[in-house]
């Protein structure tokens, strides 16, 4: 008797186990970072505005701040511009730019236009230092502590509410306002 | 039928129009390295091409960054790590063993195993199947049928 469910037992096994990879595979696109609890990258790069300034992570030690990697290229970089902007108005933490595999003058007239969100904007046309953080995509986002090690990643473009699940709630301000 | 011949050659040579611009390293040895390295790591924004297959400018830096590493005189091991602890192992076409990826190697030998073992209980039950049922009925249909191993 007990044979006759065999085979439905097998099914219902890959049934699950292909249930559970079809759930899986809308996540191939975000790859967890290994760099979750690591010391962030230090680096000395130029900065946007004044290729004479530099952008130190030395000099960013000892505060919190959101490193956020983006492009003129990248669409949806636009589409997360607005909401940085709000980030920025709320004073709770500074916002690092990355501008990535770009061109300064394209750069400039973008943020021009639409608003600076950035308190310092790191330029890495080349692009080797985006790959020390493990970037492969834009708009990527690190939080960073004043100790330097990247306490969270979020990948694709802000939302507000990325900003107040995912991020806000990992920062001092959102541990002290109370989840 | 030649120029079937010809458009079927040139499909056949289609996936490799939009090539890499080939790197030249300063040895043979350095360039074979090279050649190795970018086919071992996968381009994180094509996923299922290698740095070497990718077209995206991703994958050029990756291949600069890697060639950057050999001239200053990196190992291997000293490369993958690098890449592995910024990207993770899903960045390695041929992760390791690990705790983390063991399932990933073991499942198809269990699988494997699991089938061969259905394979032979029910080829065991057929042949003892057959043996009865020539038993019972026709004797001359017994040679060959069944071996050595028949029963009753």
């Amino acid at each position: 008797m007990i044979r006759y469910f065999v085979p439905l037992g097998v099914f219902a096994a890959v049934v699950v186990l292909l249930a559970l990879a079809i759930h899986q595979a809308p996540r191939k696109d975000l790859v967890p970072s290994p760099l979750i609890g690591k010391p962030a990258p230090s680096f000395a790069l130029p900065s946007l505005a004044d290729p004479n300034v530099k952008v130190t992570s030395a000099a960013l030690r000892g505060h919190w701040y959101l490193l956020n990697v983006w492009g003129t290229w990248c669409i949806s970089c636009r589409i997360e511009s607005p909401e940085l902007l709000a980030i920025a108005h709320t004073g709770v933490v500074p916002l690092i730019g990355l501008d990535w595999k770009d061109s300064r003058a394209e750069a400039l007239a973008y943020l021009h236009q639409k608003g600076n969100p950035y308190q310092q904007v790191a330029f890495d046309p080349g692009g080797l230092e985006a790959i020390q953080w493990g970037v492969y995509g834009a708009p990527e986002t690190f939080i960073v502590n004043p100790q330097g090690i990247i306490v969270y990643k979020y990948i694709g473009p802000i939302t507000p509410r990325a900003w107040a699940h995912d991020i806000l709630p990992r920062l001092p301000a959102g541990q002290a306002s109370g989840s | 039928m030649r120029g079937t011949l010809l458009v079927l050659l040139a499909l056949l040579v289609a996936p490799f129009a939009h090539a890499i611009a080939p790197t030249r390293m300063p040895t043979p040895e350095l360039q074979a390295r090279y050649e190795r390295l970018i086919h071992n790591f996968r381009c994180m924004q094509c996923q299922d091409e290698s740095l070497a297959n990718s077209p995206v400018s991703l994958a050029a830096d990756m291949r600069r960054q890697i060639r950057q590493m050999l001239l200053a005189g990196d190992t291997d091991q000293q490369i993958r790590h690098f890449f592995v602890s910024r990207y993770g192992y899903f960045i390695l076409f041929k992760p390791p063993f690990a705790w983390r990826t063991a399932w990933l190697w073991l499942t198809p030998g269990v699988l494997l195993g699991v089938g061969a073992l259905s394979a032979v209980w029910v080829i065991r039950r057929r042949a003892a199947l057959v043996t009865r049922e020539s038993g019972d009925e026709d004797e001359s249909f017994d040679d060959g049928l069944t071996g050595p191993g028949k029963h009753s």
